[in-house]
């Protein structure tokens, strides 16, 4: 019996201690800055760590960074309030839903004056398309939507998504595995507009993409890289950026904007609504915005800069003026960037979306 | 004496509360409520749309196989180990084990290497002149991929199973005439039931719920019913919908869990 006493007092001590280094590590752990913190939600892979630890010493604001994979992840996160975010990145249509649903808060120029000065102003003017005044959202990367195609691999240079449905190419093409990308390159090819919710043209864009299935070797999101590197397949949908990095990696991959036209998109920092930190915030994204800052994330991640300072500052010409990096978009046409198509919308592009996949 | 160690059981009741009953709460709020919180049956019903049948279909499809593969496979071997001598059975079983020591995911990856077109494999294929082979992005590759991960799960407990058996009954078996076949039909494979059981259970399981291994090894092009509700949460934000998806596949793990609750009354298989 006292033996039993003593081993239930040794463990009430135990379970103490045991609480008291969880609660002392709950502390730790939520350490602000000498100058507090600052909560961002970012795309993975989408910044130069060594920015952050920079901001980090200049500012004495602790920077707690967190990534997400897409667009349709992070909104359910920013919504449910389960980690108040003061910063997000998400794209052009993404932007639209969160200010229709009052989730942002109004940029202050002031505070962010790096963001006027250093932000091309055509940047904003293609922002506008979702955020018509720009009060909300400041440019951070932009891009389009192409194909990279290896040269030794194809006996014609690809041109057009249409060559993307051509028999003698079965099992050299990686589509998007993503319901908008994948339907933007059927409704192009069928001359719809990429934001169409026309139930008869969706249906003609789905049977193209149930048509084009047999032919496709997969449907990837961030493997389409490594893929077309090793040489994997032929052809592959891709995002802008990528295909910077990827020629670096493989001289013999090319990549182009099909005539038919393509999408045009942007990522922007925003400010949540409701930001507990909104001043340091407005310090994040004005660090962001500077040029030099803005430079070395460009050369990190490669994904073209709206920042026209830190375009400038680039030193090496062929980069500088790389068609692929910084395209001159007049040049083509049917160009578009997708708008948020509404609850409605969505859940009828993802039904059939699910039966291109399950067919 | 048992009364008083029941003290011991708070951390595990805590844990199971938090990270077991809770994320169930969760999951059966979200799948009998709509987006306005209204109470539906409609996302459990959604499993009878095309697509969703299908792809569960065809997860059943592609995890019964993958089962039967892998007890194929482990049961002589689990035969074998029950029968070796006590040293070298334990490094067999290490070796069998130590793959597992690896994380999931890179193991599943290493096989997209492996079976690419331009993969290892090929390579030496055509380096011994040997024609290709093409199996990554279709069936045979998630089976590849299900059987290879899960076999650990079903050699274990088939392997504990046997290995109870006491040498006695089987030498009894051969005095009163039986011959091997009619030991191992009458005697050995009834008494190994339990771990039959199990082994099935803990691979049929995972196979039927897996999302990785199709999206690595299938190209996106087959939707197992694991890829519809990972993406309903990751891609559609939808989590109503998976949530409700989810409960319908709970019902097939319960089934399963009850057949092994009548034949594994003494909890052989439970090694793992």
């Amino acid at each position: 019996m006292k033996m039993n006493q003593r081993f239930r007092l040794n463990s009430i001590f135990v379970l103490l201690a045991l609480l008291t280094v969880i609660s002392l590590t709950g502390c730790t752990s939520s350490v602000k800055g000498v100058n507090g913190q600052v909560i961002v939600y970012n795309w993975g892979e989408y910044i130069d760590p060594e920015t952050i630890r920079m901001f980090e010493e200049e500012s004495g604001i602790k920077v707690i960074y967190d990534e997400f994979e897409t667009n349709e992840s992070m909104y359910p996160k920013v919504e449910s309030g389960a980690v108040a975010y003061d910063i997000a990145c998400p794209s052009d249509y993404m932007i639209s839903r969160m200010i229709e649903n009052g989730m942002l808060s109004e940029i202050d120029y002031e505070k962010i004056p790096n963001a006027k000065k250093n932000i091309g102003a055509e940047y904003y003017d293609q922002a506008k398309g979702f955020d018509p005044e720009n009060k909300y959202a400041i440019p951070y990367c932009w891009g389009t939507v192409g194909i990279l195609y290896n040269q030794t691999m194809v006996d014609e240079p690809i041109t057009r998504w249409e060559q993307l449905w051509d028999e003698k190419y079965a099992d050299n093409i990686l589509m998007q595995d993503s319901v908008r990308d994948a339907f933007m390159v059927s409704e192009m090819l069928n001359g719809f507009s990429m934001n169409t919710l026309d139930p008869a043209e969706l249906e003609i864009a789905k049977e193209s993409l149930i048509r084009q299935k047999p032919l496709v070797q997969a449907y990837v999101v961030d493997q389409v890289r490594d893929k077309m590197i090793g040489g994997e397949s032929a052809i592959g949908v891709i995002y802008s950026g990528e295909a910077i990095y990827t020629q670096q990696e493989n001289p013999d991959l090319v990549y182009v904007i099909p005539e038919e036209g393509t999408n045009v998109w942007i990522d922007c920092w925003v400010i949540l609504k409701n930001a507990p930190n909104k001043e340091n915030a407005e310090k994040f994204i004005d660090f962001m915005c500077r040029p030099d800052i803005a430079l070395i994330n460009f050369e990190y991640i490669t994904y073209s800069t709206p920042n026209v300072a830190a375009r400038d500052l680039i030193e090496d010409e062929s980069v500088k003026n790389s068609e692929i990096a910084f395209p001159d978009l007049s040049q083509y046409d049917n160009l578009e960037t997708y708008v948020y198509l509404g609850e409605d919308g969505d859940s009828l592009y993802n039904e059939l979306w699910k039966e291109v996949k399950s067919y | 004496m048992t009364s008083n160690k029941k003290w011991l059981s708070v951390p595990y009741i805590f844990w199971s509360a938090l990270f077991i009953v809770v994320p169930l709460g969760m999951i059966l709020y979200y799948g009998l409520t709509d987006r306005t919180g209204a109470f539906t049956l409609d996302n459990i019903i959604a499993i009878t749309t095309a697509g969703h049948a299908k792809a569960l279909r065809l997860s059943l499809l592609l995890s019964l196989i993958s089962t039967i593969i892998c007890f194929l496979l482990a049961y002589p071997l689990a035969m074998i180990l029950s029968q070796v001598q006590m040293k070298r059975h334990n490094f067999i079983i290490l070796i069998f084990i130590l793959p597992m020591w690896m994380n999931f995911l890179l193991r599943t990856l290493a096989w997209q290497t492996l079976l690419e077109k331009n993969g290892v494999i090929n390579h030496l294929l055509t380096f011994l002149h040997l024609p290709a082979i093409k199996i990554i992005n279709t069936p045979a590759a998630i089976i590849l991929g299900m059987v290879y991960n899960f076999l650990p799960f079903m050699i274990l407990p088939l392997y504990n199973a046997l290995a109870k058996i006491d040498p006695n009954v089987i030498n009894a078996a051969h005095d009163l005439g039986a011959d091997h076949l009619h030991t191992f039909t009458r005697i050995i494979l009834p008494l190994s039931i339990p771990g039959i059981i199990s082994g099935v259970t803990m691979v049929f399981i995972p196979a039927l719920t897996t999302f990785v291994i199709s999206s690595l090894l299938g190209g996106g092009k087959l939707l197992l019913i694991g890829d519809v509700i990972d993406q309903e949460f990751t891609r559609t934000s939808n989590w109503h919908l998976g949530s409700g998806l989810s409960m319908v596949l709970m019902i097939f793990i319960l089934v399963n869990m009850v057949l092994s609750a009548i034949f594994d009354k003494e909890g052989e298989g439970s090694m793992l």
